[in-house]
């Protein structure tokens, strides 16, 4: 969880000051932190959505009986 | 000139000779080499007509010898005596038929026999017969043979196979009369010889004259095949000369004259920025061309209000189009385009999310953008491909990003792959509630209960967890996931969205407008949606397993909420969450009427007091709070450019006759009729608020078209 926090901070407040100035500069940055923003907050919804699990998955027997002798 | 280029590439085409694409890109001639380009190519223009009309005659010529020829040596087959009776028949060449004069009619010699040969059109064979016979009242004998090779018709160009004719008859009057007839017929007539003998000298006169024309007639065919190649090699370059000369003729159309009637005078609208560019380049103008007058350019103040101008290079051109489809935002507005450029492929890779196809995605636009300079790609003809190829950094980012969702999804080509180990335990769901085979074989279908410790081991890392994807109730689970999503990321945009609008009241120093705007604004869509998308998370977070089954409806509370009631089996997510969710709608709703009122207001009041610093806002197009200045950073001025006498005040920019930048902006709000502009800017108020609010509601649900698409892509 932290982890990734931390990468897409990362890309989106410390990349910002290593764009190579140029007439795209502010257009670069605009890019990149958007880029994390957009990123970074559907990682976070995806992974606050399945924390706490209101129900289980249903599985077929058969997906079981295979699951249970291959995954683990 | 335009007109003879095209008829040069059309004879190089019926030549059929490719013409290749221009290697680099010529500057634009001069007059007087424009003069010389049109020299040279009318020139070759009359060389290529003049030779394609020696070869058309020369061709029609050969046609007509070979026609005589062939008629002949059929008419050969006709007259010749026949063998005197005993002797053995002479060998024929290749015909099977009798002659058709029998000896008989040789005791006539007293008549002379006279003939008619030609050739005529196979359609016409059978009337022309019928017509002669009732005509001459068989005076005559008429035999028909098919030539033994077709040739052009020379009127229709299509090959036929024509049919030889030779009429023997006796007297002068029949003789005109068949003429008559055959001219009716459009037959081509030769002069038949009596004798054999000077049959046979003009058949090998024929002979040699086709052999001499058919020389000739290569040779004109070389020449022309050479005057083709110097075409081939000259056009491409004064095509695009061409082109170029008019684009400039255009241009000059469009200035208009001095008094003097000597220099033209165009106004333009020029970036100040540009200002210094566009003298330098008169100046090298003016040089160039060896003019003894300069060209220069002078300020002139306007009461109209700027265009906009946005600079976008290859990359940022296709996002800025999308953009401006949705209206162009007006002068020194906020462009919203720089964030488009990561929104739009962002939400697009939300509704595609597949790591498969985004890589395919990925792979073609990449494919296209390396090889985005060759020529071959650029000019194709083909609309559809340039759509696609004018598109192609945005399909780069829409397949990037649907690469990433497309991970979070864990949908490669609609499989989900298992990066980490899933978070859902069978084993100990097994072990748990002891299933065993037969148990198994009894029960089609088990869940997975996370109460239970063990089954549930903390969610997936990223993305979500691949045992749904071998779930029976995985939509269940989905649905509630990406219909959530959907809202929470539609409202983060719209609030993003708005608060961009706060950047265009600060740019134009409207701040009253900040309080009056932006703040109803922001107070309306997050006390309603904003408290939705803090339910959403909240629930995330508190609820587990534990208390499943007593999980409150996010969405009955919504609709509680606006209601104003509140439903018994469903429980409230926090302490205090009935009055909490009172006061916010409240504060909503007393939002719309500030929204409504306060700018216009405050605009009548202000002007009441006659404080000359209020400005009318732009009226924009829909959505116009949403857009702000950032990236467009010209501020366009109006100039005037002459070719001019010295003897005026030809100045640079800062001396002449200026506006001040205040003026030349608020110039196009009269401020004249003041009550005609305090209703009008009521009435953009009013529909601005009804236009918010409705928006607001219908986005939020129109987000919900992520999920749907995205749904529907898995399907």
């Amino acid at each position: 969880l932290v982890l990734f926090s931390v990468f897409w901070g990362l890309v989106g407040i410390a990349a910002p000051w290593f764009v190579p100035k140029g007439p795209n500069r502010g257009v670069i940055i605009t890019m990149l932190i958007t880029t994390a923003v957009c990123c970074y907050l559907f990682w976070l919804i995806a992974i606050l959505a399945q924390a706490n699990p209101l129900f289980g998955p249903q599985l077929k027997n058969e997906t079981i009986w295979y699951v249970r002798f291959l995954w683990e | 000139t335009p007109s003879l280029v095209a008829f040069l590439q059309q004879e190089l085409r019926a030549a059929g000779r490719a013409l290749g694409p221009c290697p680099e890109s010529p500057r634009a001639p001069l007059a007087r080499e424009a003069l010389r380009v049109q020299e040279q190519s009318e020139q070759l223009a009359r060389e290529l007509r003049e030779v394609s009309g020696n070869r058309a005659s020369l061709r029609g010529r050969l046609r007509d010898l070979r026609q005589y020829l062939h008629v002949l040596r059929e008419g050969q087959r006709f007259t010749s005596l026949p063998a005197p009776p005993g002797s053995p028949p002479r060998p024929r060449a290749s015909s099977e038929r009798e002659p058709i004069l029998d000896p008989s009619l040789h005791r006539h010699l007293d008549r002379k026999i006279n003939f008619v040969a030609g050739v005529i059109h196979p359609w016409r064979v059978s009337a022309f017969e019928r017509l002669l016979w009732r005509a001459c009242r068989g005076y005559l004998v008429a035999s028909f043979v098919e030539m033994p090779e077709p040739m052009e018709d020379p009127a229709t160009g299509e090959s036929v196979t024509w049919v030889i004719f030779l009429i023997s008859y006796w007297g002068e009057q029949i003789g005109q009369k068949i003429r008559k007839i055959s001219d009716c017929f459009h037959c081509h007539v030769y002069p038949y010889p009596e004798s054999e003998a000077s049959r046979v000298d003009t058949m090998s006169g024929l002979h040699s004259q086709i052999q001499d024309l058919s020389v000739v007639l290569e040779e004109t065919e070389q020449y022309l095949a050479q005057v083709l190649d110097k075409v081939v090699v000259v056009l491409p370059t004064w095509r695009v000369q061409v082109q170029k000369m008019k684009a400039i003729y255009l241009v000059l159309n469009q200035c208009s004259f001095d008094v003097t009637e000597k220099c033209l005078i165009a106004e333009v609208w020029c970036p100040v920025r540009d200002l210094t560019q566009v003298q330098d380049a008169l100046r090298q103008g003016s040089y160039t061309s060896g003019s003894s007058v300069e060209c220069f350019v002078q300020r002139v103040p306007t009461s109209e209000s700027p265009p906009t101008l946005i600079r976008t290079n290859k990359f940022t051109a296709g996002f800025q189009s999308i953009v401006d489809a949705y209206g162009v935002a007006s002068y020194q507005e906020v462009n919203p385009a720089p964030y488009a450029i990561i929104t739009f492929p962002f939400i697009f890779a939300i509704m595609f999310g597949d790591v498969g196809h985004g890589l395919l995605m990925f792979l073609f636009a990449l494919w296209m953008v390396l090889y985005e300079n060759s020529p071959s790609l650029r000019q194709a003809s083909n609309e559809i491909w340039q759509t696609f190829f004018e598109g192609r950094y945005l399909i780069l980012l829409m397949g990037a990003f649907s690469i990433y969702t497309g991970f979070i999804y864990n949908e490669c080509f609609s499989k989900a792959t298992v990066i980490f180990p899933s978070a859902w335990s069978v084993a100990t769901m097994a072990n748990h509630s002891s299933w065993s085979s037969d148990y198994l074989a009894t029960h089609p279908l088990l869940t997975l209960d996370p109460n239970v410790t063990g089954v549930f081991r903390g969610p997936y890392p990223f993305g979500i967890d691949p045992i749904w994807s071998l779930a029976t109730n995985h939509l269940n689970f989905l649905n509630s996931f990406k219909m959530k999503m959907s809202v929470v990321l539609g409202i983060v945009h719209m609030g993003f969205g708005v608060v961009l609008g706060a950047f265009n009241h600060v740019h134009f120093h409207q701040r009253h407008r900040l309080v009056l705007e932006l703040l109803p604004e922001l107070v309306f869509l997050l006390a309603l949606f904003g408290y939705l998308v803090f339910l959403i998370f909240y629930k995330w977070v508190k609820f587990s397993a534990a208390d499943s089954l007593v999980a409150p409806s996010i969405l009955i509370h919504f609709i509680d909420m606006f209601l104003f009631t509140s439903n018994a089996g469903n429980l409230p997510l926090y302490r205090g969450q009935v009055p909490v969710q009172m006061v916010l709608v409240v504060l909503a709703l007393a939002s719309v009427p500030i929204l409504l009122l306060g700018t216009p207001l405050y605009v009548w009041c202000r002007r009441g007091t006659g404080h000359p610093t209020v400005r009318g806002h732009t009226v924009g197009g829909r959505g116009s709070h949403h857009r702000g200045g950032l990236t467009a950073g010209v501020v366009p001025k109006p100039v005037a450019t002459g070719d001019q006498e010295p003897l005026l005040e030809g100045q640079e920019d800062g001396n002449s006759v200026n506006a001040t930048k205040e003026d030349v902006e608020s110039g196009g709000h009269s401020r004249d009729a003041e009550h005609k502009d305090f209703a009008e800017v009521f009435m953009h108020q009013a529909i601005h608020t009804i236009e918010f609010c409705l928006g607001c509601v219908s986005n939020t649900a129109s987000y919900l078209r992520l999920w749907a698409l995205s749904l529907a892509h898995a399907r």
